[in-house]
């Protein structure tokens, strides 16, 4: 009997915790005070708990916010906007059980997230066959788009209800191999990635466009990212003679890496993408000085409209941050917003009785001026907006260094 | 090769810390044979306790003074944690089946993570921990940094007290009289119950150190640090002997010396390029634990401690 109280406590426990998650994401639901009007719900598909929930809660606390100024607002009329968030815990196959629910739930219209590409492969064919709308803030694996024929040019959209907001790979690994050659003039690098979808397809794409371009890859490996020590891997490094180092991966691996690549006394920058331009990096990383990134779209700090967006972010006091994702998953969720308006607007101010088509078939007209720049979405549901920014850590901070259309 | 001593000493760093940890999973298996899979988060919840202290004590208070004190706090913590868990979740399961406290050990694991991740401060993302200034020391050719200087200080210190406490202390005889024959101990009059909550709470006091050292070396802890370094702790374990405590401090370094020598070397060989680096290093380390049980499946150093027939 002693031993099942202990188990029944025990699972009490996890159970206890797991309910005071779930109470904490409901609490910040927008009021349900929608009188006559009709209720649109968004769905975030997001990781909220597990070691990306950082970036997961900034998904969906953006989406949140979105959906509350477009309530305030009274953006379109006679509809309420309302989020259901799910936690995907990282991992495809809860992934493809949420996206079940947003299917079987007819008020769903469209679903922003999710983050890890992984997840997002098992929810595209799903989604498709509901013709349910799906907009990442995230993925930037090229081949969920394009499909596998893009590295030789022959690219097939593979599912109509896919969008993004998110850069591909293929961008960012040219722009960032075009700065680090023609700015920098960095023509040595020594490439490591984390072995996970993005930083593997990031690294690779660096790779191809930086020889392209006539740089020399001195040297590879590939990382744990679990792993916080480095030293075996840096102390390889020193005498390949490289100039730069590029990392493929996310900061909490990125911060130890570059931090044990100059205690090891090797003096040159670390490159990464978005993964790394976080303000948590230079936090983490104690020689953080000169470290480069590059992210999507233009500084924040020269955009109006993501003034507005961090503004407004603090203001609805959420606890955690809005994070790397934070502004292209506002741009997601208004996307969808936006092709709600239009579609009430082309029925006579009324929602049309088959809602998910009606705003999937609005994608492909949608245009405005996001937090991220000017949103719209291409022939294979990717986003319009190539503009890419270099960014350097100085002062312990990122400082944007050049923004500019990578040439493909 | 020229890279070899700086090879070496960061497989004997990262094996001190790996050995520390692997004291407690040693121990307590020594003592119940309970696998304790929770250990890596009671690693975890120390280097949080140390944090916290360090994050109470006034801007610019001297890290060198701060130390002993964040020891002194990630021990409080790991020591409360472990003993808990010991009162509430093992004790009542000492009687049953093996393989329901090891499950309980996993659930709490699960619990733990989700506590801290939830409770304490920002720790949603891994939390700046604070790290010595100044350059490293150049020693026979390889930098040691100065964090890493505390585990290379800490770790034989920890290990000549604890070899004394077992063999000198009435508690440690006791703890090896409980080790061998628990029901013989209690009727020599062995207070067992004490000496399982004392072995859980050196394990801990260890743990806590190992986490002062990974904090110093790393520059962050987080809530899911305790995962990977608690699986490779109890590998250091098993690889020394699962019962030894010197066997767990051997298994350690010899698991964090094969570990940089496979990144740093395994790739040079001809025709194994697609097999070296950091990527296979686990594999590697792994591969030579599978050896040393096959040839000896007591481990390095056999099981000193708990020789239970």
């Amino acid at each position: 009997m002693r031993q099942r109280s202990i188990i029944a406590f025990t699972a009490a426990l996890a159970a206890g915790s797991l309910t005071l998650t779930a109470c904490g994401s409901r609490d910040d639901d927008s009021d349900s005070s929608s009188g006559d009007k009709t209720t649109v719900v968004i769905g975030v598909d997001a990781p909220l708990t597990g070691d990306l929930s950082a970036l997961g809660l900034g998904i969906k606390n953006s989406a949140d916010l979105a959906a509350k100024t477009a309530n305030e607002e009274e953006y379109v009329d006679g509809v309420e906007f309302k989020i259901e968030p799910l936690d995907d815990q990282a991992q495809p196959s809860v992934g493809q059980q949420n996206a079940q629910k947003f299917i079987s739930n007819d008020e769903v219209l469209g679903v922003v997230g999710p983050l890890n590409s992984s997840v997002s492969q098992q929810m595209q064919k799903p989604f498709a066959d509901a013709g349910l709308t799906q907009v990442s803030p995230a993925n930037t694996g090229t081949e969920l788009t394009q499909g596998d024929g893009w590295k030789t040019g022959d690219s097939v959209r593979q599912f109509d209800t896919f969008f993004r907001t998110a850069t591909t790979d293929e961008i960012q690994g040219a722009f960032a191999a075009d700065y680090l050659y023609n700015q920098a003039k960095i023509k040595k690098v020594y490439l490591i990635d984390d072995q996970k979808t993005y930083g593997a397809g990031l690294a690779a794409s660096f790779e191809t466009n930086f020889t392209k371009l006539g740089g020399e890859i001195v040297g590879n490996d590939h990382i744990n990212p679990d792993d916080r020590d480095f030293n075996a891997v840096v102390a390889k490094i020193k005498d390949t003679g490289a100039e730069a180092l590029y990392y493929g991966g996310e900061y909490p691996a990125a911060a130890p890496l570059s931090q044990q690549l100059k205690d090891s006394g090797q003096n040159i920058p670390l490159m990464g993408g978005d993964g790394i331009y976080s303000g948590e990096y230079p936090k983490l990383n104690k020689k953080a000085e000169g470290d480069l990134a590059t992210s999507v779209g233009e500084p924040v700090e020269e955009l109006d409209s993501a003034q507005t967006f961090i503004k407004d972010y603090e203001a609805a006091g959420y606890e955690d941050a809005y994070e790397a994702y934070g502004g292209l998953t506002y741009d997601a969720t208004w996307s969808i917003i936006e092709a709600v308006k239009l579609a009430v607007e082309g029925n006579d101010g009324q929602l049309p009785d088959d809602g998910r088509k009606a705003v999937l078939d609005a994608m492909a007209d949608v245009k405005f001026d996001g937090v991220t720049g000017t949103i719209s979405f291409d022939e294979f549901g990717d986003t319009t907006n190539h503009t890419m920014t270099a960014y350097k850590v100085k002062d312990n901070a990122w400082a944007a260094e050049f923004s500019g259309e990578p040439k493909l | 090769m020229n890279e070899l001593p700086q090879q070496l000493a960061n497989g004997l760093i990262l094996g001190a810390m790996y050995g520390l940890i692997a004291i407690g999973y040693t121990m307590v298996y020594g003592i119940v044979q309970l696998i304790n899979f929770a250990h890596g988060e009671i690693f975890m919840v120390g280097g949080f306790g140390a944090l916290t202290v360090w994050l109470w004590l006034p801007e610019g208070f001297a890290l060198g003074a701060a130390v002993p004190l964040m020891i002194l706090g990630g021990i409080v913590v790991s020591v409360a944690f472990a003993t808990a868990a010991e009162r509430f979740a093992y004790r009542p399961l000492r009687t049953a089946p093996r393989l329901a406290p090891l499950i309980t050990a996993i659930g709490l694991s699960i619990v733990l993570q989700q506590v801290v991740w939830m409770w304490y401060p920002d720790a949603k993302k891994d939390r700046p921990f604070p790290q010595f200034e100044g350059g490293p020391f150049d020693v026979f050719g390889a930098n040691i940094q100065r964090g890493d200087l505390f585990v290379l200080i800490a770790a034989p210190l920890c290990m000549v007290a604890l070899g004394f406490f077992v063999t000198k202390t009435r508690s440690g005889r006791g703890m090896q009289a409980t080790a061998q024959d628990p029901d013989t101990a209690k009727l020599m009059g062995v207070n067992t119950d004490r000496i399982i909550v004392m072995a859980f709470a050196i394990g801990a006091a260890f743990a806590a150190i190992a986490a002062v050292a990974y904090g110093l070396k790393n520059g962050q802890v987080g809530f899911r640090m305790g995962f990977l370094m608690g699986l490779k702790a109890f590998t250091a374990a098993v690889l020394g002997g699962i019962g030894n405590i010197y066997g767990a401090m051997l298994g350690g370094i010899v698991l964090g010396v094969a570990e940089s020598l496979a990144t740093g070397y395994i790739g040079d060989i001809p025709g194994m390029e697609l097999f070296g680096g950091g990527a296979w290093k686990d594999v590697w380390a792994f591969a030579l634990l599978i050896l040393v049980l096959l040839f000896r499946p007591q481990g390095l150093l056999g099981e000193r401690v708990a020789d239970r027939a």
